[in-house]
C-alpha cells in the first residue's frame, strides 16, 4: 500500500513517516509543498492520503481523480459508517484520510490506527509548546511591568510583584492582564 | 437569564460577516447566546467538525448541506439550511496571459457581459481550461457551470476544475496552475492588486440573486433546540439587516478586520462591502449593483426553489438522477423554521415558499405578510427561467 502524507512542517512528517514504518508500511512519501497538489498525486499514484485536519489543502483533495494505467480513481475522504468511534478519534487527533479508489475499510484501519495515536502524541506535544511559549512570553511581561513599578515608585522587586497581584485580585483579573494594560498605558503615554 | 453558547464554525470570507456581527454587537446576546465563533481553515475541516457535532452551527456554502444530505460530500449527515446569510458576491477572474489571449479572440474587456465574454473564454488557449474554484460544491462552481453550459458555444470536452483555497487563489494564478478563478471577496480583488490577473465578471451577471452562503445546522440538532434555534435566527437577521444599512458598512469592515475574525486589511474588504472593483490593476473602479445582499430583497428567506436550482445543477454534474436530488434538495432549506421564528419579530414573509427563479429583470413588488416586500431582480444571464412549481 503506498501512502501519502500532505505535511509542510518536516518534523511533524518526519514523526509521521516513522510512525507508519514502526507499523511495517515502508512505501511512504511526503508532499510538503501543496501547489499543483491534483498534479503532483496523479503523479504519484497513492492509495492512501493522509492530511492534518487543519491543513488549508484539504479543499483540494476533495474532488481529485488519480489516474493511474489508463483508469480515473476518484480520491473520496474515509468514513468507515460501521466505526464512528475511530471516526470521532481521527477528528479529535486532527487527523483526516482520504482513500484513492476502492480500499478495503480493513486494510485502512489499522494504518489510520497509527496515524491516530501519532497525531494524537504530536497535538498534545505542541500544545505542551505553546502553553511553554507563553509562560515565557508571560513572563517576560510581568517583569517589564515589574521594572516599570521599580523604577516609578522607588521599591523593591518583591514590593512591585506584590502590587501588580493586589491590583489583579481586587479587580478580579488575572497577573498577566494587569501587567499587559500597564505596559500599554505606558506606551501610549510615553 | 442564563446565556447558551454554541460552537460556531466559519471561514474568513467577507461574508460570514453576519455570524460575526451577531456576536460583537450584541445581537446574540440579546437573545441569550453567546457565539463561540470558531475560525475553520478549510471547508471540509468544517463540514467534518458540523457533520460529527463539534460545531453546532456553521456559515456554509450553500449548496454544502445539500451535497452533504445527498452523501456527495464527506461524512452523511443530513443538513438543514436554516436561513441564506448572504446572497451574491463572487467573481471570476482571468490570468493576465489569460486576458490577453482573450482580447486577440475579440474579448471587449468589461465586467458586465457574459454573453461576449464566454466565446473569446472558451477560444483563447488551444488546451484544456484550469479553472480554480473554493470547493467542488460551492455556487462559483455551478455558477461557472451553468455559464458555459448555457452559452450556447459548443462545449469543450474536458474543462479541468481545480479546488483551490481562496487565500491561494491569487498565488495558484501566479503559479500558473489555473487560468480562471471563481473565487469570493476579497480573493478575487487580491489577484488584481497581485497584478497577476484581471476579473471579467461578477457572479450577478450570470445570476442576478444566487444565494451563497447559508445559516446550517444538523437536522437532528434542529429538531431537539427549537428555542435556542429561534433565537440564533433572530439574532442573525438582526445582524443582517444593520449590515445591509449602508452607514453601517465602514463600521462592518473595522470589525471584520480584526485580528481574531479575518486578519486582513480594510482595503481588501472595501471592494465586496461597498461593491466598487478595479477590475485590472490601475482601472477606474466600476460599481457593481447588488453585488453582495445580506437582508434586503428578502435575502435571508430560504426559498425552497433556490434549493431545487442548487439540486438540479448539482444532478447535472454528478449524474444523479435529477428528481430525486430536487426532492432531497428542497426538503435541507427550512421556510417553515423560518416563517415560524422570524414571522413574530415583524420580519416581512413572502406569500409562497417556492418562487419561479430567473423570472424578475427588475425589482418588484410582491404579495407579503407586511406588504413591503420587494424582490429581484434574479435573471439568469441567458433569460431563462428555473420554475420548480412546475416541477411537483
Amino acid at each position: 500500500m503506498k501512502i501519502a502524507v500532505i505535511e509542510p512542517d518536516p518534523d511533524r512528517a518526519r514523526d509521521i513517516i516513522d510512525a507508519l514504518m514502526e507499523g511495517g508500511w515502508t512505501d511512504v512519501v511526503v508532499l510538503g509543498d501543496v501547489t499543483g497538489l491534483a498534479r503532483k498525486l496523479a503523479a504519484l499514484d497513492p492509495d492512501l492520503v493522509l492530511i492534518d485536519l487543519a491543513n488549508p489543502s484539504r479543499d483540494a483533495l476533495e474532488q481529485v481523480s488519480v489516474a493511474s494505467a489508463a483508469q480515473s480513481r476518484p480520491v473520496a475522504m474515509f468514513v468507515d459508517r460501521s466505526d464512528d468511534e475511530m471516526t470521532q478519534a481521527a477528528v479529535t487527533a486532527g487527523l483526516s484520510a482520504y482513500v484513492v479508489g476502492e480500499l478495503q475499510p480493513e486494510r485502512i484501519k489499522p494504518v489510520l490506527q497509527t496515524a491516530i495515536a501519532r497525531f494524537q502524541m504530536m497535538s498534545q506535544m505542541r500544545n505542551e509548546l505553546e502553553a511553554a511559549k507563553q509562560a515565557l512570553a508571560d513572563r517576560k511581561t510581568v517583569d517589564r511591568a515589574k521594572g516599570m513599578i521599580m523604577r516609578a515608585k522607588g521599591v523593591s522587586e518583591e514590593d512591585a510583584y506584590a502590587l501588580l497581584r493586589k491590583t489583579a485580585m481586587s479587580q478580579n483579573r488575572k497577573v498577566i492582564d494587569v501587567a499587559q494594560a500597564l505596559l500599554t498605558a505606558s506606551d501610549l503615554l510615553s | 437569564m442564563s446565556i447558551t453558547r454554541l460552537n460556531c464554525g466559519y471561514v474568513p470570507l467577507v461574508d460570514s460577516a453576519p455570524l460575526i456581527v451577531a456576536q460583537e454587537l450584541s445581537f446574540a446576546a440579546d437573545e441569550g447566546l453567546s457565539l463561540n465563533l470558531l475560525r475553520q481553515p478549510s471547508w471540509a475541516a468544517l463540514r467534518d467538525l458540523l457533520a460529527l457535532g463539534h460545531l453546532d452551527v456553521t456559515h456554509m456554502l450553500a449548496p454544502m448541506p445539500i451535497a452533504m444530505s445527498l452523501g456527495l460530500s464527506g461524512p452523511v449527515a443530513q443538513i438543514d439550511a436554516l436561513m441564506v446569510l448572504s446572497v451574491n458576491g463572487t467573481v471570476i477572474g482571468v490570468s493576465n496571459a489569460m486576458a490577453a489571449s482573450m482580447r486577440d479572440k475579440g474579448w471587449p474587456g468589461g465586467f458586465s457581459s457574459p454573453k461576449d465574454t464566454v466565446g473569446p473564454l472558451l477560444s483563447a488557449l488551444d488546451r484544456p481550461l484550469r479553472v480554480g474554484v473554493p470547493f467542488p460544491y460551492s455556487m462559483h462552481r455551478l455558477l461557472f457551470e451553468y455559464w458555459i453550459g448555457h452559452s450556447g458555444h459548443a462545449l469543450p470536452t474536458d474543462i479541468h476544475i481545480i479546488t483551490t483555497p481562496p487565500p491561494l487563489m491569487a498565488d495558484a494564478v501566479a503559479a500558473d496552475e489555473i487560468d480562471v478563478f471563481c473565487v469570493g471577496e476579497p480573493w478575487g480583488s487580491v489577484a488584481v492588486a497581485n497584478n497577476v490577473g484581471e476579473l471579467i465578471l461578477p457572479g450577478t451577471a450570470i445570476w442576478a440573486h444566487a444565494p451563497e452562503k447559508v445559516l446550517a445546522a444538523r437536522h437532528d440538532w434542529v429538531e431537539e433546540h427549537t428555542s435556542t434555534v429561534g433565537a440564533l435566527m433572530r439574532a442573525v437577521a438582526r445582524a443582517a439587516a444593520w449590515l445591509d444599512v449602508p452607514k453601517n458598512r465602514p463600521l462592518a469592515i473595522e470589525i471584520l478586520a480584526r485580528s481574531a475574525h479575518l486578519d486582513l486589511p480594510h482595503a481588501a474588504l472595501d471592494h465586496a462591502l461597498m461593491g466598487r472593483f478595479a477590475t485590472q490593476l490601475g482601472a477606474a473602479p466600476v460599481d457593481v449593483p447588488g453585488f453582495l445582499r445580506f437582508h434586503d430583497r428578502a435575502a435571508n428567506f430560504p426559498w425552497r426553489s433556490q434549493a431545487a436550482w442548487i439540486g438540479a445543477e448539482i444532478a447535472r454534474l454528478a449524474g444523479m438522477d435529477r428528481d430525486h436530488a430536487i426532492s432531497v434538495a428542497q426538503n435541507t432549506m427550512r421556510p417553515d423554521s423560518y416563517r415560524q421564528h422570524l414571522g413574530p419579530m415583524g420580519i416581512d414573509m413572502p406569500g409562497a415558499s417556492a418562487k419561479i427563479e430567473g423570472a424578475l429583470t427588475n425589482p418588484v413588488a410582491v404579495a407579503s405578510t407586511r406588504g413591503e416586500m420587494i424582490l429581484g431582480p434574479d435573471a439568469f444571464f441567458d433569460g431563462a427561467t428555473f420554475d420548480f412549481t412546475a416541477l411537483e
